[in-house]
C-alpha cells in the first residue's frame, strides 16, 4: 500500500512533466512566482517556479528513474522493518531534487540542494543501528556541508554583484559585470558542484555512501542528485563562459577525477563500491566536458549515465538480494545460470557504459571526447580515453567475476539464490531498454541520422530572457576526424571487452584479497590511502583541537561560569522558596497587588 | 428621573454584591448574585443595548447562577461547613483590594472620556447588532462555538465518575 | 439622543463598573469556599461587561457589545469547565475548600 502510494505519487508527477514537457516545446518557459518570499534592504527574494527546456529535461529524468526505481524498491524493501520509512524519505529526496531543479532563482535551488543533502543523510544511515552505516551518514553529510559553504557564499558575491538571485536578472546583467568577480564566483559555486558531485577532492563520500540501500544508491547516488553540481553550472553556463580560468578549473577537476576514482576502481572488490567509483569518474567525465564548454554534452552523459548507472545498481541489488545481503564479487561467481534476467540486464549496462557501439553511453561519451579533442587537444583526448579504457576495464572485471565462471560462495548460499521478483525485474527491463536506445537523444550530427543533435536543438530553446538556455557547442572538427576518433575509442573499448573476458570471464583469475596485494595495487586497493590522509590531515587535528577546547575551555572556563551561576541562583531560590508555599490564596493576594501597583506606575 | 433609576440600581447592587461576598450561607450568595445580575441586565436597557440584556438575563440568570445552585445542592454546602478565613487574613484581603480600588480610581480620574456628539441610539438594538455580528465578526463567532464544543467536552470528560486522579 | 446619555456621565459608570470590580476581587480574597471564588469571578467579568456596553451606548459603536457577547460565551466555557474540575475535587477531597489545594507545592 505504501509501495503504491510512493510510486503512484511519483508516476502522477511523471506525467505531470510530460505535460509540462509537452507546453513547454510549443509555447516556451512556465514562470511562476508562487509569494513574495522576504525582503532585504534592497534584495527581494520570491518563491518561484521556472520550467523550461533545462528543468524539464532534469525533471524528465528525475521522475522517469525516479518512478522505475520506486517500483524496484516495492520488491527489494519488501522484507525490511522501515519499508514505510523508506517510501517517506525517497519521497520527500524526489521532491527536494524537484525543487532544486524547477526553482527561479538560486535561493529556491539552495533549498532543494539543502533539502537532498538531508535526504542523503537520512537514507544513507537508514540502517542507523549499524554504527559504520551511521558514521558514513555523517561523512556524506559533513563533506557536503563543506561544499554547501561554498555554494552559499558564491550565492552571497551574486547578490552583492548583481543584487538578485532570480535567474533571469543574474543572467540579464551579465554583460556588465566584473570578470574577476565572476570566476569569483563560477569557482565558489563549483566548489558547490564539487561537493555535490563528488569531486576531487570531496569525493570520498560517495564511497562511503553505499552503506545505505542499493535503490538510494541508484537513484540519490548515481542518477539523480550526484548530478545536482552539473545541473548547476549548466544552469549557470552563461557565468562560467565569461570566466575561462574558472572553465579550466572545472574541466581539470573533471578530468583528474575521472581517472583517479576510474583507477580505484580496478581494485575494488564491493559490487556497489565498484559501480560507486565508476560514478564518480563519470561525473568527472562530465565535468570535463563542462569545462570544455560542452554544456549540452554533460548533460546528454547526464542522461545516458541515470539510465545505465540506475540500471547496473538496480541490477546490483537484484544480485545482493538474491545472494541474501552478499556485496563482495569474490564470492559470487556464475551468477549467469542462476539469474539470468538480471545478468541479460548488467550486461546490456556494462556494455552502455564501456562504449559499446549504438549503446547509449557510446553517443553521449563520444560527444565529450570529439568535445575535449576540439576544445582541450591531444592529450586532454587521450588522458579522457585512457580513463574510457578504465572504466570498461573495470566494468567488465565485475561483469566476468560476478556472472562468469563457478559459483565460490557458501552451499546455503548457493540453496538461497533466486532470480528477483518481476516488481524487480520489470523496472530494470525498462531501464536496459532506456540504455539501449538512449543515445538517439542527441545523435552527432556527422552521422545524418534523422532527428540528430535533438537534445542540442532542444535545450538551445530560448529561456525567459529570450536568449538560448544551452547554447550549443561549436565543434570545428572535419568529419573524417570526428569518425576516427569515434572508431579508435570504440575499438579501444571492444578489446578491453574482449580481452577481459579471456582474463576474467574464462578463467577463475580471481582478484586476491587486500592483504596479500603488494606494490602499487595495494595502494590502488586502498584507495591511494586519500581516506587516511584526510583523516590525518583535517579530522585528526580537528578533534585535538576540540579535546584541549574541551579540557581548558569548556570543562574549566564555560562549565565554571554556568557552574557559579547555577549554584548563586540555587542558593537564592532557597530564601525565595518560602514565597512558593503552594496554596492559591497568597499567589491571588500578590497578583492583586501587583496589578494595583502596576496601575500605579503606570497611570499615576 | 434616569439619574434617580441609574443610582438607585447602581446602590442596590453594590449592597447585593457586598451580600454575595459576605453572606455567610453559600446559597444565599448565589441568590444576592442572581439579583445582582438582574440588576445589571436593567442597566443594558437603560442603556438600550435590549440584546444584551436579554443574553445577559438568559446566560447568567438562567444558566450558569443554576449552574452554580445545583452544584452547591449537588454537593450539600450549606453555612456549617463553610470554611472562614482568618481576620488577620481578611484584613490583608481588605487592604490589598483597597488599594487596588483607589489605584483604578485615581487612575481613572485623570483620563478624559471622549463621548460621541450625537452617537446612533440604536447599536444595541438586535437588527443591528446582528449585522455587525454576522458581518464583521464571523470567524470569532465561529471559534467561540468550537471553544464552547471544546469546553463542552472538556466539562464531560472531567466530570466522568471513573476518572483516576 | 438617549435620555441615558444626556443625564448620567459616563465617569459614573466608570466608577460604578470600579466598585463592582473591586467587590469581586475582594471576594476572591477573602473567600475560601471555591464556589463562591468563581461567582466573585463573574461578578469581575460582569463589571467590565456593563462598561464596555456603556462605552458602547455612549461611543455609538457596535463592536463594544459584540465584545460583551464574547465575553459571555467565555464566561459561560469557563463556569461549565470551573465547576466540572470543582465536582471532580470535591469527590476527591470531600471539600471545596481552596486553602487546602497547596499540592503544587510538591
Amino acid at each position: 500500500m505504501v509501495g503504491i502510494i510512493g510510486a503512484g505519487s511519483l508516476l502522477a508527477s511523471f506525467l505531470l512533466t510530460v505535460m509540462c514537457l509537452n507546453q513547454v516545446g510549443a509555447s516556451g518557459p512556465i514562470q511562476s512566482t508562487l509569494y513574495h518570499f522576504m525582503s532585504i534592504d534592497r534584495l527581494s527574494l520570491d518563491f518561484g517556479f521556472l520550467v523550461d527546456q533545462l528543468s524539464v529535461w532534469m525533471m524528465m529524468i528525475i521522475t522517469g528513474v525516479g518512478f522505475l526505481i520506486h517500483v524496484y524498491s516495492i520488491g527489494y524493501m519488501h522484507d525490511d522493518e522501515g519499508f514505510y520509512k523508506f517510501f517517506a524519505y525517497l519521497n520527500l529526496f524526489v521532491f527536494s531534487m524537484l525543487l532544486l531543479v524547477m526553482g527561479d532563482n538560486f535561493l529556491m535551488l539552495f533549498f532543494g540542494w539543502e533539502g537532498v543533502g538531508l535526504c542523503s543523510y537520512l537514507l544513507i544511515g537508514f540502517w542507523y543501528t549499524n554504527r559504520d552505516y551511521g558514521t558514513a551518514a555523517r561523512k556524506a553529510f559533513i563533506m557536503n556541508r563543506v561544499g554547501d559553504l561554498g555554494l552559499l557564499l558564491g550565492m552571497f558575491f551574486i547578490i552583492k554583484t548583481f543584487g538578485s538571485l532570480a535567474y533571469k536578472d543574474v543572467f540579464a546583467q551579465l554583460a556588465g559585470a566584473d570578470p574577476a568577480m565572476v570566476t569569483v564566483i563560477c569557482l565558489l559555486l563549483f566548489v558547490g558542484a564539487m561537493g555535490k558531485s563528488a569531486q576531487i577532492p570531496l569525493y570520498t563520500w560517495l564511497p562511503d555512501a553505499m552503506a545505505g540501500p542499493t535503490p538510494v544508491s541508484a537513484l540519490i547516488h548515481a542518477a539523480t542528485m550526484v548530478t545536482a553540481g552539473v545541473y548547476l553550472v549548466t544552469r549557470c553556463n552563461g557565468l562560467f563562459s565569461m570566466s575561462p580560468d574558472a572553465m579550466h578549473v572545472v574541466a581539470i577537476v573533471g578530468l583528474v577525477t575521472a581517472v583517479f576514482t576510474a583507477i580505484i576502481g580496478l581494485r575494488q572488490n564491493d559490487i556497489k563500491k565498484v559501480l560507486a567509483y565508476s560514478t564518480v569518474s563519470q561525473l568527472g567525465l562530465m565535468f570535463l566536458s563542462l569545462g570544455m564548454g560542452a554544456y549540452v554534452s554533460a548533460m546528454f552523459h547526464v542522461t545516458t549515465h541515470a539510465f545505465f548507472k540506475a540500471l547496473l545498481f538496480l541490477s546490483a541489488g537484484s544480485v545482493i538480494h538474491g545472494m541474501g545481503g552478499e556485496q563482495d564479487i569474490r564470492n559470487m561467481g556464475g551468477l549467469r545460470k542462476y539469474m539470468p534476467v538480471t545478468f541479460w540486464v548488467f550486461l546490456i549496462g556494462t556494455f552502455a557504459i564501456s562504449g559499446f557501439p549504438l549503446l547509449s553511453g557510446f553517443f553521449s561519451k563520444d560527444e565529450i571526447f570529439a568535445n575535449t579533442y576540439a576544445h582541450g587537444g591531444a592529450i586532454w583526448w587521450a588522458m579522457a580515453s585512457v580513463s574510457a579504457v578504465l572504466t570498461a576495464v573495470y566494468m567488465c572485471r565485475l561483469l566476468y567475476v560476478t556472472f562468469f565462471g563457478e559459483f565460490r560462495g557458501t552451499e546455503e548460499q548457493r540453496h538461497h539464490i533466486h532470480e528477483s521478483p518481476s516488481v524487480m525485474t520489470i523496472p530494470l527491463m525498462v531501464l536496459a531498454v532506456l540504455s539501449v536506445v538512449g543515445g538517439l537523444l542527441n545523435t552527432p550530427h556527422f552521422m545524418h541520422l534523422p532527428g540528430s543533435q535533438w537534445m542540442a536543438h532542444w535545450l538551445a530553446g530560448n529561456g525567459v530572457n529570450g536568449t538560448p538556455i544551452v547554447p550549443m557547442a561549436e565543434v570545428h572538427l572535419s568529419a573524417s576526424t570526428e569518425w576516427s576518433l569515434m572508431s579508435f575509442t570504440t575499438a579501444l573499448a571492444l578489446l578491453v571487452i574482449v580481452a577481459l573476458y579471456f582474463v576474467y570471464g574464462k578463467v577463475a583469475n580471481l582478484p586476491v584479497s587486500d592483504q596479500k596485494q603488494t606494490g602499487f595495487t595495494k595502494v590502488v586497493a586502498n584507495k591511494f590511502y586519500v581516506d587516511e590522509l584526510y583523516n590525518s590531515l583535517f579530522v585528526k587535528p580537528t578533534e585535538a583541537l576540540s579535546k584541549f577546547l574541551y579540557q581548558y575551555a569548556d570543562i574549566q572556563g564555560v562549565d565554571g561560569v554556568v557552574n557559579g551561576v547555577g549554584t548563586g541562583v540555587s542558593k537564592l531560590g532557597a530564601i525565595f522558596r518560602r514565597l512558593q508555599n503552594g496554596n492559591i490564596e497568597y499567589y491571588l493576594i500578590g497578583m492583586v497587588v501587583g496589578a494595583a501597583l502596576l496601575f500605579l506606575t503606570i497611570f499615576i | 428621573m434616569t439619574l434617580a433609576i441609574f443610582t438607585v440600581l447602581a446602590v442596590i447592587s453594590v449592597i447585593t454584591a457586598l451580600l454575595v461576598v459576605f453572606s455567610k450561607n453559600p446559597v444565599h450568595s448565589v441568590l444576592y448574585l442572581i439579583v445582582t445580575f438582574f440588576i445589571i441586565a436593567a442597566q443594558y436597557i437603560l442603556l438600550n443595548a435590549q440584546f444584551l440584556a436579554v443574553v445577559h438575563l438568559i446566560v447568567y440568570a438562567g444558566a450558569i447562577m443554576v449552574l452554580f445552585l445545583f452544584v452547591l445542592m449537588l454537593l450539600n454546602l450549606n453555612q456549617d461547613t463553610e470554611p472562614q478565613k482568618s481576620s488577620a487574613w481578611k484584613l490583608s484581603a481588605a487592604v490589598a483590594s483597597g488599594l487596588l480600588f483607589i489605584t483604578l480610581i485615581g487612575a481613572l480620574k485623570g483620563s478624559s472620556v471622549a463621548i460621541a456628539a450625537s452617537p446612533n441610539p440604536e447599536v444595541g438594538l438586535v437588527k443591528n447588532l446582528g449585522n455587525v455580528l454576522f458581518n464583521d465578526f464571523v470567524v470569532p463567532f465561529e471559534i467561540a462555538g468550537i471553544l464552547f464544543l471544546a469546553a463542552m467536552v472538556g466539562a464531560v470528560l472531567v466530570g466522568k465518575k471513573d476518572m483516576a486522579v | 439622543m438617549l435620555e441615558i446619555i444626556k443625564t448620567v456621565p459616563i465617569e459614573y459608570y466608570l466608577l460604578y463598573s470600579t466598585v463592582l470590580f473591586c467587590i469581586g476581587v475582594f471576594g476572591v480574597l477573602t473567600r475560601r469556599n471555591a464556589i463562591i471564588v468563581l461567582m466573585c469571578v463573574e461578578l469581575m467579568l460582569n463589571a467590565v461587561n456593563l462598561l464596555l456596553a456603556a462605552f458602547s451606548t455612549y461611543l455609538g459603536d457596535a463592536q463594544g457589545q459584540i465584545m460583551v457577547f464574547f465575553i459571555m460565551v467565555v464566561a459561560a466555557a469557563e463556569a461549565a469547565v470551573g465547576l466540572g474540575i470543582l465536582v471532580m475535587i470535591y469527590r476527591n477531597t470531600k471539600s471545596t475548600d481552596i486553602s487546602l489545594l497547596d499540592r503544587l507545592r510538591n
